[in-house]
């Protein structure tokens, strides 16, 4: 009876951690069969370089999308690494207890804001705040990249902050030992020791950023056009999907899902390079 | 091992098979079948909401497709009613048809903009970016920041046909997913252009400036006496005049209740058509 029972209890929880794979199956399935036919009809070329986007028309090019996605999420990278690699390392290496048990909350807080108040937040302060001070529409590529670097922080900051704590204290103390000054310690062995953590951390962050749609919705003025400037609008993948889902029907829908598809591998690449680097520690 | 696993996959299988089941089911026969346009299908919607609280029994089906395809819908009887954003062709012609209301576009810029009256042909210069500084139209010289609503949206296929013809609106064009959200930017952003419903203009905590079309305002009047130029017909389309349970909703959509709805909903409706 007792071998019963364990024998039961086993198989139970693997049906039920059988049923969250398959989510991701049935979800994997349904965007490709969904998306695929139109990548077919249109031409995979056609579809992923084309530039014109005008689905009553009968025309189906992302490449403004995919631009408008690189430059946002590379300007979110360029504003939010910097400032979240900074934070890691203050509070790794510089950080009083007492001051650290104030940050982490802090930042985990900041994860655990809502998508669409970042946007909401972004409408209303950095938009006009660009649309005075810089000039243009205010929504724009700029506008973006400050709310998504805003909400990176947390992932950034939390994994560069665990991978420079895993470090063995010896690599710290023996450096010291050697002479070296904190700083010094830091920059020539704490940091490239703890690189593929930091690379990782990164990675994931463009993750979040690349596939973040509610908060750049609001304020990237969703223009199916390439950026000459980072205060034009532009659309990315992830908005045109969910600018357009409401009314979309036959072709229309197809070419949305196959926008997921794009979108779908472009994640899929990201996070398995994050687990590669981590690995390979 | 692996008669383990398929067991598991069977059980998952069973789940999705009665989930699934238990969505669908419990429909009843003497339904109205709406089908059509979807620039039509949300006020139907709330005509039809409204409908069922007054009466409970009613079961009104309301479907997209666009006019076209509810007008073919309507003619091969896989619906009672079509709706239609658009004229009947010559070949639709011997169908019924009913003028529900009329949807006119409120062409919209900034109140600090000097910028009172537009023809058409300007309107498409703007939107193809043809003409992309204020001063060519007698406004300040600062660029045109054009506003668009989505592709698939039913003011966006007003505009198309009202506005652009055969062109197409410019790539570059800032891009908004409701009538309120281009009121909104339009309200903020000094050197902006947009369309919006003519039934919202008002509605919205800052004003914005309604422009003239070819020297005529849109009020309820000119949209009404076909003068202001911006305006689609919503019409109701059927094999013949609607009877029984077709009928009632329709005579609830002309009645005091169904025309005030409508309004409320930023349409311009006729209060009583015979």
């Amino acid at each position: 009876m007792k071998k019963f029972k364990e024998k039961l209890s086993g198989r139970v929880f693997f049906a039920l951690a059988l049923s969250s794979i398959s989510a991701l199956a049935l979800i994997t399935v349904f965007i490709i069969v969904q998306g695929v036919p139109i990548i077919a009809e249109v031409g995979f070329v056609n579809f992923i370089f084309g530039m014109s986007w005008a689905p009553s028309h009968g025309e189906y090019g992302i490449f403004p999308m995919i631009i408008g996605s690189v430059t946002v999420t590379l300007g979110a990278a360029i504003l939010g690494v910097p400032v979240g690699l900074c934070c890691a390392i203050f509070l790794s290496e510089f950080a009083p207890a007492r001051l650290r048990n104030l940050f982490r909350p802090a930042i985990q807080l900041l994860a655990g804001i809502p998508s669409v108040v970042y946007g909401f937040w972004g409408l209303l302060f950095i938009v006009p705040f660009i649309r005075n001070v810089l000039g243009g529409p205010g929504l724009s590529i700029l506008a973006g990249a400050v709310i998504l670097a805003i909400m990176i922080l947390p992932t950034v900051i939390s994994i560069s902050e665990v991978s420079i704590l895993a470090l063995p204290r010896q690599y710290k103390e023996g450096a010291l030992a050697l002479g070296l000054t904190h700083w010094q310690t830091i920059r020539s062995v704490i940091l490239p020791s703890a690189k593929s953590g930091i690379v990782a951390a990164v990675i994931l962050g463009v993750g979040r950023a690349i596939g973040e749609t509610m908060a750049v919705i609001m304020v990237l003025g969703n223009a199916v056009a390439v950026p000459t400037s980072i205060l034009d609008p532009v659309r990315t993948l992830t908005t045109n999907i969910g600018i357009e889902m409401g009314y979309a029907s036959g072709p229309h829908r197809q070419a949305l899902f196959a926008t997921g598809i794009v979108l779908f591998v472009i994640i899929m690449a990201l996070n398995s390079t994050a687990q590669y680097i981590t690995r390979k520690k | 091992m692996k008669r383990r696993k398929m067991t598991a996959a069977a059980c998952c299988l069973m789940i999705t098979a009665v989930l699934s089941l238990s969505a669908c089911g419990g429909r009843q026969a003497a339904s109205v079948v709406i089908a059509g346009s979807t620039s039509v299908q949300p006020y139907v919607e709330v005509l039809a909401e409204e409908y069922a609280r007054l009466r409970p029994d009613s079961v009104i089906d309301i479907q997209g497709g666009g006019s076209s395809a509810g007008i073919t819908a309507v003619e091969s009887d896989t619906a009672h009613i079509g709706m239609s954003s658009r004229n009947l062709k010559e070949s639709e012609r011997h169908l019924w048809k009913a003028e529900i209301a009329k949807d006119g576009l409120a062409i919209i810029v900034h109140p600090s903009n000097p910028v009172e009256n537009l023809t058409r042909g300007q309107l498409r210069d703007v939107y193809t970016a043809d003409v992309t500084n204020w001063s060519q139209l007698g406004g300040p010289d600062a660029r045109i920041h054009i506003i668009a609503r989505e592709e698939g949206s039913g003011t966006r296929s007003a505009f198309d046909d009202l506005v652009m013809a055969e062109r197409r609106i410019a790539h570059g064009a800032i891009v908004q997913d409701s009538n309120g959200a281009v009121r909104q930017l339009v309200a903020d952003d000094p050197y902006s252009i947009g369309f919006i419903s003519l039934g919202l203009v008002d509605l919205g905590e800052r004003p914005v400036k309604v422009v003239r079309i070819d020297g005529v305002a849109p009020t309820r009047e000119s949209v009404l006496d076909a003068e202001y130029p911006l305006y689609r017909s919503f019409l109701f389309v059927a094999k013949e005049e609607p009877v029984g349970p077709a009928r009632q909703f329709l005579d609830f959509i002309f009645s005091e209740a169904g025309r005030r709805l409508l309004t409320d909903e930023g349409l311009v409706a006729e209060d009583w058509i015979e």
